[in-house]
């Protein structure tokens, strides 16, 4: 027993040291950066609620949030639907199941950097690919990331592109508890295959639903390297995302109280907006 | 009307596959064509020209940028598999005082989002002075909350008989860990290294902080700074840099896409 205990100990010591290191100190240290001015060079100095005031009404701020919901309204819808339509096509009876879901799966393990860069060339203006496909049916090419109306929108397309794969195994999880009987059973009542899929497949596959939204909305507040590579932020700050206005403030302005303030307001907007979406989801399937 | 469906089915497929596939096997033939030909949406070079590459090459340290990959997402995934084994059978299998609040705080610590830390860590780094060394890339990984889970979930199943035993014959707790759990774990250790591997090898917001010596850049890094900088001048060469960071993750992908479905889906719904 004595002997259990000291191993336990020594076995965990490692990660708790680790854990108040780099993970209690510095949510500890969030909290206090807060209430500083600090450039990392000077001392810090004692800030009271300015960084809190200031960024109540900062524009550039509020602008991030609001992009962030701009993309999450069409990057989470457009998640869901295309992630079922796959994951439904995949749960037939089909040949070569292993491939598609391998095809589909792709993007997510490639690095978001190299994504980032590979889009920007498919929708570039004059060469890219995706114009040159449009001209080709005879269609005008679309400035896609130098337009303010549609650089955050191209932007949440290539997200869920980036994603689907892994939300169809997500959905593919979900379709195997469905049980036999009740497809049977549903079958034998005559429903058509939009009945069934209205009341029998969409119902029974809401907690898979509800995961999608939160780790697309999660996913969608961490929206960093896309516009970081692909725009800049631009144009006119449409697609400026949160993490990179806090970049920019400890990167590029040396502001790490502000900085640090960016990311706790940050990490209270995902909070409130999480528990909202489990909310309004909740309510929607007690209708 | 069968037949039809059938079809239907099959030609969707592949254009949802395609749309999946086409843009990478554009971006890998795009690296080997002459800077007029990259507008084309041929697959197959006209000219095919390694200049692309050899410009990439002499412009950027990617040959060290690559070794440093593969250095910081070895080490990580090591310590990771090594120390979270440890610390999780601990959790599972020993009965410690504040071995179940360990449990709690690993658990609560999933639930906060990487942005809120991100600045005090970073502020940490630079005191601590580690600002351009692989300390900087490698320590704020050596523990991963959702592998130390993962491993836990599985060092519950076990039976207590097996180390019961192994006790009885005098085995040490690290020695019961590493020669009798690792052997039957196999299935969660090659998950967990997969997703860990992974993640560090596609990281590029934290080496973006802690690292702007280019010598010292992972390719992740290097590439995006390589790309945003100007310094491959045109679309072909940034591509081609593009290539070192992919073609080793495809090819291992080919090979074990089962693992990496299974790991980083597992991951990401777990994390």
């Amino acid at each position: 027993m004595r002997a259990e205990q000291r191993s336990g100990w020594l076995l965990s010591a490692p990660y708790s040291a680790f854990l108040i290191a780099f993970a209690i100190y510095p949510i500890v240290f969030a909290i206090v950066l807060v209430f500083l001015h600090w450039d990392l060079v000077t001392a810090p100095t004692f800030a009271g609620i300015d960084n809190v005031r200031l960024l109540a009404v900062d524009a550039r701020f509020w602008r991030a949030v609001l992009n962030t919901f701009i993309f999450l309204g069409i990057h989470v819808p457009l998640q869901i639907a295309t992630a079922l339509a796959l994951a439904l096509a995949l749960n037939r009876q089909l040949a070569g199941r292993g491939f598609w879901r391998a095809a589909f799966f792709l993007p997510v393990v490639i690095s978001g950097a190299v994504v980032a860069i590979l889009w920007s060339n498919l929708y570039a203006t004059d060469v890219g690919l995706i114009n040159r496909l449009l001209m080709r049916i005879g269609l005008a090419p679309v400035p896609w990331l130098t337009d303010p109306r549609t650089a955050m929108p191209a932007i949440a397309v290539m997200v869920t592109w980036k994603n689907v794969g892994f939300y169809v195994i997500i959905y593919l999880a979900g379709l195997q508890y469905i049980p036999r009987s009740c497809q049977e059973a549903i079958e034998l009542e005559g429903a058509s295959s939009w009945q069934r899929f209205r009341y029998l497949t969409l119902p029974s596959l809401l907690p898979q639903t509800i995961l999608v939204v939160t780790l697309s909305t999660i996913n969608g507040f961490q929206l960093f390297i896309e516009p970081y590579v692909m725009t800049g932020g631009g144009p006119l700050r449409r697609t400026y995302s949160v993490v990179l206005y806090l970049y920019n403030n400890a990167f590029s302005y040396q502001k790490m109280g502000y900085a640090a303030t960016i990311g706790v307001a940050l990490a209270l907007i995902i909070g409130l907006v999480v528990f909202a979406q489990r909310r309004v989801i909740g309510r929607a399937e007690a209708l | 009307m069968r037949i039809l469906r059938r079809v239907a089915l099959y030609a969707g497929l592949t254009i949802a596959a395609l749309t999946f596939i086409y843009p990478f096997l554009w971006m890998a033939s795009a690296t080997f064509k002459p800077a007029l030909e990259i507008g084309s949406l041929s697959l197959i070079p006209q000219n095919p020209t390694l200049d692309n590459y050899r410009t990439m090459w002499a412009r950027a340290p990617f040959g060290r940028a690559l070794v440093n990959s593969v250095f910081v997402a070895s080490t990580i995934t090591l310590a990771v598999l090594v120390l979270g084994s440890m610390t999780a059978y601990a959790m599972a299998r020993l009965r410690f005082r504040g071995g179940p609040i360990l449990n709690a705080v690993t658990m609560a610590i999933l639930l906060v989002p990487g942005q809120l830390t991100l600045i005090p860590l970073y502020t940490l780094i630079v005191q601590l002075g580690w600002i351009d060394t692989y300390t900087a890339l490698i320590v704020p990984y050596l523990f991963n909350a959702t592998a130390i889970l993962m491993l836990r979930q599985f060092f519950l199943q076990i039976p207590q008989s097996l180390i019961d035993s192994a006790r009885m014959d005098g085995m040490s707790e690290p020695r019961i860990l590493f020669t009798i759990f690792w052997p039957l774990s196999k299935p969660v250790l090659s998950i967990v290294a997969i997703f860990t591997f992974m993640g560090s090898w596609n990281e590029v917001l934290w080496p973006l902080l802690v690292v702007r010596e280019e010598h010292l850049m992972t390719l992740p890094q290097l590439l995006t700074v390589f790309a945003l900088g100007g310094g491959a001048g045109s679309v072909g060469v940034s591509l081609a840099s593009a290539m070192v960071l992919v073609i080793p993750v495809v090819v291992a992908y080919v090979f074990l896409q089962r693992n990496f479905i299974e790991s980083m889906a597992g991951a990401g719904i777990k994390g």
